[in-house]
């Protein structure tokens, strides 16, 4: 009888219902945490695994050796090389794809690569724009190394101590 | 009302050939656009507020990338559902489809022609406006059911029905409150009822009314299909109710009318139980002079705004009502009440109790 009286009170005076107003008053001044995406980001692991790129010696000479242990260990078959004998008698890719809608990006590529050329750099808001976009061609994956060497280099200094 | 003749004089100085008719129907028209093009205004800044004030309660930002903090993002909504393309189902009876939005948002913007503003200050001073809002402010059911029905489709219909239902039970629940209020003022005139609540806050009527004036808000969230109510579109369990098949132009009618009907009903609150346009400092010794300057019609927007704000508070609260529970609320709590509350405002007329009376 007093139980039911006290419920019947509390649910005439809406005391659950204050109890939830008074919740979501002290949040609307609370302060927000948003981070506002393009121009705030949030900090990356120098691990990351993103975007490819292929790198290059300080000289400018390509580091990929077409040895095939990317295209090898891919668990997702994603990289394609073919290589060829170039005049002064090293052997270089001449094709090296990299399908970005197959890629599981795991990063065995980077770790199978005996001279540091395939590496996974931090960018992760690329866009294509077409269907064929996906298909990361040595060029592209060239230019990505030749645009972001600093960062990469930086990144694999850091991670370096820990290998 | 001294201000509104110099003007009815000054349209008659500066176009002389204008006969009677004419003028008359010209300043009807300027009195209908002087109260539309802000209405829709506040309409389009209050659903900007709308996802602010939500967002803010849930953490979140909101709204922040069309202009300066987001502050033309209801022009860009306005502008994109302009250029969208209206579809017809192809079952659909095309004629009603397209009546029901007008129907939804005529009578939203019709009622706003009784609401007093401010001492004088209204479109036109029916003697019996009370009955005017509840009359004109049920033909926008007509909007929701004829749209679900019209939509021939199965989540629009179920929609309209739950509305139906809704609608009709909470409209006798408002009507009651609604008795009482008009039991202390003696009148149906909504003029009247604000001049009968000057005197200072103790006269206002939310005192005497206290859990009136609390049914009345929740019926008019009802009323309004707003969340916690707000089952007739209900977008996890019916999709979307009645506006599933209303897209572009369609729909952003059915939007202004809900957003309209919002704010109709919290003025509708300031005017019954908060004292309209009267200032809260009243008959307060020192207080009173120092905000006399502030005019009434400031008053009036100040209060509305926070039972506005209110609406959005509710929204961001509390989860959806089962459909039942709703029902069970209006006939068996509500209107229990308010019948109740109608004998003990006999009971205090009876007595003479002051101050209200």
């Amino acid at each position: 009888m007093i139980k039911n009286l006290n419920k019947l009170i509390k649910n005439l005076t809406l005391n659950e219902l204050r109890t939830g107003l008074s919740i979501t008053a002290k949040e609307l001044v609370n302060k927000k945490i948003t981070v506002q995406f393009p121009e705030e980001r949030t900090p990356i692991s120098s691990r990351f695994r993103g975007l490819h790129a292929l790198r290059r010696y300080p000289n400018g000479e390509e580091r990929c050796i077409a040895c095939k242990l990317c295209e090898a260990v891919c668990p997702a078959n994603a990289i394609t090389i073919e290589s060829e004998m170039r005049d002064d008698g090293t052997r270089r890719a001449s094709q090296y794809d990299i399908d970005l809608f197959k890629c599981i990006f795991c990063g065995f590529c980077e770790e199978a690569c005996p001279v540091d050329a395939i590496v996974e750099t931090q960018i992760f808001d690329y866009v294509f724009e077409s269907r064929q976009g996906s298909i990361m061609t040595k060029e592209r994956l060239l230019e990505v190394g030749s645009q972001n060497e600093k960062v990469i280099n930086q990144t694999k200094l850091e991670d370096a101590k820990y290998k | 009302m001294e201000l509104w003749q110099t003007f009815v004089k000054m349209v008659h100085a500066l176009v002389p050939w204008l006969d009677g008719t004419v003028a008359i129907i010209l300043i009807i028209f300027i009195k209908a656009m002087a109260l539309l093009i802000p209405l829709m205004l506040v309409v389009a800044y209050f659903t900007y507020a709308e996802r602010k004030v939500i967002g803010y309660m849930q953490l979140r930002i909101g709204p922040n990338r069309v202009g300066p903090k987001g502050w033309l993002q209801p022009i860009a909504d306005a502008l994109k559902l302009m250029t969208k393309e209206i579809i017809f189902p192809t079952k659909a009876n095309i004629y009603l489809f397209l009546l029901a939005p007008v129907l939804a948002i005529a009578p939203a913007i019709a009622v706003w022609a009784v609401i007093p503003f401010d001492e004088g200050i209204y479109i036109t001073n029916l003697d019996i406006s009370l009955l005017y809002v509840l009359a004109i402010g049920s033909i926008g059911v007509y909007g929701i059911i004829l749209a679900g029905w019209a939509s021939n489709s199965k989540y629009p219909l179920l929609g309209a029905l739950r509305s139906a239902a809704l609608l009709v039970s909470y409209e006798i629940v408002i009507g009651f409150a609604l008795v009482t209020v008009v039991m202390i003022a003696g009148s149906v005139n909504l003029n009247t009822i604000v001049q009968a609540q000057q005197g200072g806050i103790i006269y206002w009527y939310f005192i005497p009314l206290f859990p009136i004036m609390i049914i009345f808000f929740i019926s008019s969230l009802v009323e309004t299909n707003r969340a916690p109510f707000d089952v007739v579109e209900g977008e996890s369990e019916i999709v979307g109710g009645t506006h599933v098949e209303y897209s572009g132009m369609t729909f952003a009618v059915f939007f202004l009318a809900e957003y309209a009907n919002m704010i109709l009903m919290a003025v509708l609150s300031v005017i019954m139980f908060f004292g309209g346009w009267h200032s809260p400092f009243e008959a307060i010794p020192y207080l009173e002079s120092v905000f006399s300057w502030i005019p009434g019609i400031i008053w009036l927007l100040v209060k509305t705004t926070f039972f506005m704000f209110l609406y959005l508070w509710i929204r961001a609260t509390f989860p959806r009502f089962r459909y039942d529970q709703i029902m069970r609320l209006s006939w068996k709590v509500f209107l229990p009440i308010t019948i109740i509350w109608i004998f003990v405002v006999a009971l205090m007329t009876q007595l003479q109790l002051s101050p209200w009376f």
